[in-house]
């Protein structure tokens, strides 16, 4: 070995502190970059496995009732691959043990056992028996929820008749990868399922015999979804069909689009923060060697190392510390990414997990953290180069200070001769201090951006629980009821409250634009479910127009007083041109709002609601579960104060700022 | 009489510090043969580091000429002055500037690994005594033995001229006579030319020849008939 190669290890010893330090930076923005490149992308291979080997389909219609003859119809359109027509409809569910109404959405497996599309992957039991009008499957986070296994009972009321079923599977779908309730926020496995039954039996309980109320459509590649859509819409059209769409609006798809996005988010912020911080400190820890070693260097050179040689033996330096900060990073960052990818995988139940081989995740990664240490080491290097050996081998001249202010003022009469001195340092080496408190900045933005998702997950359950949506129940019924629905549910045992609440899809558009969202309406002055503006004040909705999420207004590129035009999907089909009147902020996707009686008349409909909110008595919450578990025109129950306490940390309601806030719900 | 090693004509060197010019060396002219011993001797400031400096190919003159035997220094780019460094300059400092990091024998295998034609790094610290040594790092070293140190690695190099500046200057008078004897022993066996740089008079006893400086300028040379051996002298 050579002896400077001898020096630079007894170098690395000597200064190891700093060297870990450094290397553990570079090692941060390494691992942080092949986490969320490596678990993403091997999220995203696994869900194009999934779709794939499971046959998710691309475009989604639901209808009233559509004959199955319709079925060769759907097929001829150009562009379609595989059908599969079944039943879907949302039912209450009846848990022996657990009294809140859980709800769920069956949806029908043909008899002939063949399924082509969203295909069912069975993590244990089977398909139900043809004939056998009480045997269902089960996805697993419900099982699991509930710790079911095969020949578990529980009870549904299909089309306002409860009946008894047993469970003889446990499955998986790519359709319902993320699964959340109607009316729900976040997923609750315990109170929400997908029940996968005979769809003679399913057709027997909702009289459909013969008929379909759902639809999915695999395309061939290449052909336009769009195209497909709109011919779909067509033909489904008189046959109460809602609007088709892709995979785009799918909710368990846009969840897991959204999931994903964020871990490829967090590859762009947070590597090249490590990044920033490691330049900083090769440059300062190269700096402050190269002056320590000021005599060493000029010794080399008039021994007759060349300057090559020397700045060779500094860059190995930090070759050294990017080499360990990289295979750390690597090492780690691998080990995050299997780890993160698995707990994706569970969270999401994904039947299996591909792990993507990524080999240019880790040349990228190498390479960027090489290129920010060569950044941070240039000023070193060049000094290097240019300290003459004549000079380098005397004790260096006094560095040059000069008075900060004016000689009149005495400042060392102000403060100490130690302040003095430091205040001075800084003065002299203001680009130094500079980049000192740049760097101590990016340490804190690191800090920062790690706490700041908790924060803003409190904020915003602050403000959707405490602020906006203030019920503590939502009764949704399978089909649209008259209004005066809202009178019966407000006279059920320990509703204090109820609002009502009407859902239209619809299609928005303006210029080119367009977007599949639903529009709800409320009454103008809601006191349960509020819309919230950006000061978290309560809008009080005028009586024509609508109001948009400020993420749509931008989408559309509209703002108050433009006009959109909005097909209505439901009911007469029409297409109408409606005011914008406000943008209201959202956290939960985007979406339209009327005041409930304007909805009414766009509609040119009699009032009728969709669900109804309500506000609870909590010492009768018990009366009034066993009370809704008996409406046969129940399709699903969304308890969001329930899921928001499972969600929620209790401790945090002690906190100030959730006292101020519950203060503000309804006595 | 044999070919200089050193040949300065008008040599000047000039450092300009603000509006202040100052001649560190003013137009000197000198020969130095090969093996000879030369002392400078004068008040700090009088110019003697800087022609060292020159002569070693550490800074560059102002103006005028010096050769290295037939190779004119002045002319010389950087990598050609590093490579004259390397190849026929030894060095020894006034605070030895050895690597606080290396053996003594990795200190001399930094020279030796670089040079043309080096000898052992343990021979060369076999000629200064320090065989027994070798494997200490400077903190375990006296001052004395560091510059024996600093001497072997010099010389390990085998080169024509030894430019030694204030190689006594941080040593009590005992290990001093020491150190001059090594530089003796070495001008001696290896024939090498050394130019000793002091303000200890008493060294000059030990020359060829002795060069007084003053403001920049050789103000008087003596020439010994006999050199003394090192052991014959105090201070």
């Amino acid at each position: 070995m050579k002896v400077l190669d001898i020096k630079l290890l007894r170098d690395v010893r000597r200064l190891w502190a700093q060297v870990l330090a450094v290397a553990l930076v570079v090692g941060g923005g390494v691992a942080t970059l092949v986490l969320a490149v490596g678990s993403h992308r091997s999220l995203e291979e696994t869900r194009i496995a999934y779709y794939e080997r499971y046959g998710f389909a691309d475009v989604f219609a639901q209808a009233k009732r559509a004959p199955k003859a319709l079925t060769d119809r759907i097929g001829e359109i150009p562009g379609v691959a595989a059908i599969d027509t079944r039943i879907a409809k949302p039912a209450l569910l009846d848990i022996p043990g657990f009294s809140a109404p859980a709800s769920a959405q069956f949806v029908s497996l043909a008899d002939t056992g063949e399924q082509h599309l969203n295909r069912l992957y069975m993590r244990s039991g089977r398909f139900p028996a043809p004939g056998r009008t009480e045997e269902v499957v089960v996805n697993e986070p419900f099982a699991r929820a509930h710790g079911f296994v095969e020949g578990a009972r529980f009870s549904a009321i299909l089309n306002g008749r409860k009946r008894e079923l047993v469970i003889v599977g446990i499955a998986l779908s790519p359709e319902f990868v993320y699964t959340v309730g109607p009316g729900d926020l976040m997923p609750d496995d315990r109170r929400y399922a997908i029940v996968w039954m005979s769809e003679k039996v399913l057709s027997a309980a909702y009289d459909l015999d013969g008929a379909f109320s759902a639809v999915a459509v695999k395309l061939q590649p290449g052909a336009s979804e769009r195209d497909v859509v709109r011919r779909l819409d067509a033909l489904l059209d008189p046959y109460g069909g809602q609007a088709a769409h892709g995979r785009k609006d799918q909710t368990s798809h846009a969840w897991l689009d959204h999931e994903l996005d964020m871990l490829n988010n967090m590859s762009r912020t947070l590597p090249p923060i490590f990044l920033l911080v490691a330049a900083f400190l090769v440059n300062l820890t190269l700096t402050r060697l190269v002056a320590l070693e000021r005599e060493q260097i000029g010794l080399l050179k008039a021994l007759g190392y060349s300057d090559g040689s020397i700045v060779l033996h500094y860059f190995k330096f930090v070759a050294f510390i990017v080499v360990v900060g990289i295979v750390l990073g690597g090492i780690v960052g691998t080990w995050l990414g299997l780890h993160v990818t698995a707990l994706f995988g569970d969270f999401f139940h994904f039947p299996f997990l591909v792990f993507a081989k990524a080999p240019d995740v880790y040349l990228t990664a190498g390479a960027l953290s090489a290129a920010a240490a060569a950044i941070g080491a240039f000023r070193a290097l060049r000094e290097v180069v240019k300290l003459p050996p004549a000079v380098a081998m005397q004790a260096p001249a006094p560095p040059v200070y000069r008075r900060l202010l004016s000689a009149r003022i005495q400042l060392d009469r102000i403060v100490s001769q130690p302040t003095l001195m430091m205040i001075r340092n800084i003065a002299r080496h203001p680009v130094r201090a500079f980049f000192t408190a740049l760097g101590m900045a990016l340490a804190t933005a690191i800090l920062v951006v790690s706490l700041f998702t908790r924060d803003s997950m409190e904020h915003l359950t602050d403000v959707t629980y405490f602020l906006a949506d203030r019920q503590d129940a939502t009764i949704g019924f399978a089909e649209k009821r008259i209004a005066n629905v809202v009178e019966q549910v407000s006279r059920l045992p320990g509703v204090l409250a109820a609002e009502p609440f009407r859902e239209v899809p619809v299609r928005i558009r303006h210029g080119n634009v367009e977007r599949r969202i639903v529009i709800s309406g409320r009454p103008a002055a809601a006191h349960l479910r509020r819309i919230i503006d950006v000061e978290l004040r309560p809008v009080i909705l005028p009586e024509t127009g609508l109001a948009i999420s400020g993420m749509l207004a931008h989408i559309l590129g509209v703002g108050p007083g433009d006009s959109v035009e909005v097909d209505l999907l439901e009911g007469a089909r029409r297409s109408v041109t409606v005011p914008v009147v406000a943008t209201v902020e959202d956290y939960f996707g985007i979406r339209g709002m009327m005041e409930i009686e304007a909805l009414h008349k766009l509609m040119r409909e009699a009032p009728v609601v969709t669900s109804v909110n309500l506000s609870l008595d909590e010492n009768r919450t018990e009366d009034f579960y066993t009370a809704v578990k008996s409406i046969p025109t129940v399709g699903g129950v969304a308890l969001q104060r329930v899921s928001w306490r499972t969600s929620a940390r209790p401790s945090r309601c002690s906190s100030p700022r959730w006292r101020v806030s519950t203060r503000a719900l309804p006595a | 009489m044999s070919v200089p090693v050193f040949t300065a004509k008008a040599l000047t060197k000039i450092y300009v510090s603000g509006e202040v010019m100052v001649h560190a060396l003013n137009e000197v002219d000198l020969d130095i043969p090969e093996k000879e011993v030369v002392v400078l001797l004068g008040p700090s400031g009088s110019g003697k580091t800087t022609l060292l400096n020159i002569m070693g190919g550490l800074d560059r003159p102002t103006s005028g000429r010096l050769f290295f035997r037939d190779l004119d220094l002045t002319d010389l780019e950087d990598r050609e002055l590093t490579k004259y460094r390397r190849d026929h300059v030894g060095f020894v400092f006034q605070f030895y500037n050895l690597v606080p990091s290396l053996t003594a024998y990795e200190n001399v295998a930094l020279v030796t690994e670089v040079a043309k034609n080096p000898m052992r790094p343990a021979d060369a610290l076999a000629l200064v005594g320090l065989e027994a040594r070798m494997h200490h790092f400077p903190a375990q070293l006296s001052g004395g033995e560091q510059q024996r140190v600093a001497i072997a690695r010099a010389i390990a190099k085998r080169p024509a001229v030894l430019l030694c500046d204030e190689p006594t200057g941080a040593l009590d008078s005992k290990t001093g006579i020491r150190v001059i004897e090594a530089l003796l022993g070495v001008n001696r066996q290896l024939g090498t030319t050394t130019v000793i740089i002091t303000h200890n008079a008493s060294i000059q006893e030990v020359a060829d020849r002795v060069l007084f400086f003053a403001d920049g300028r050789i103000s008087r040379i003596r020439t010994n008939e006999a050199r003394r051996e090192a052991a014959e002298l105090t201070w």
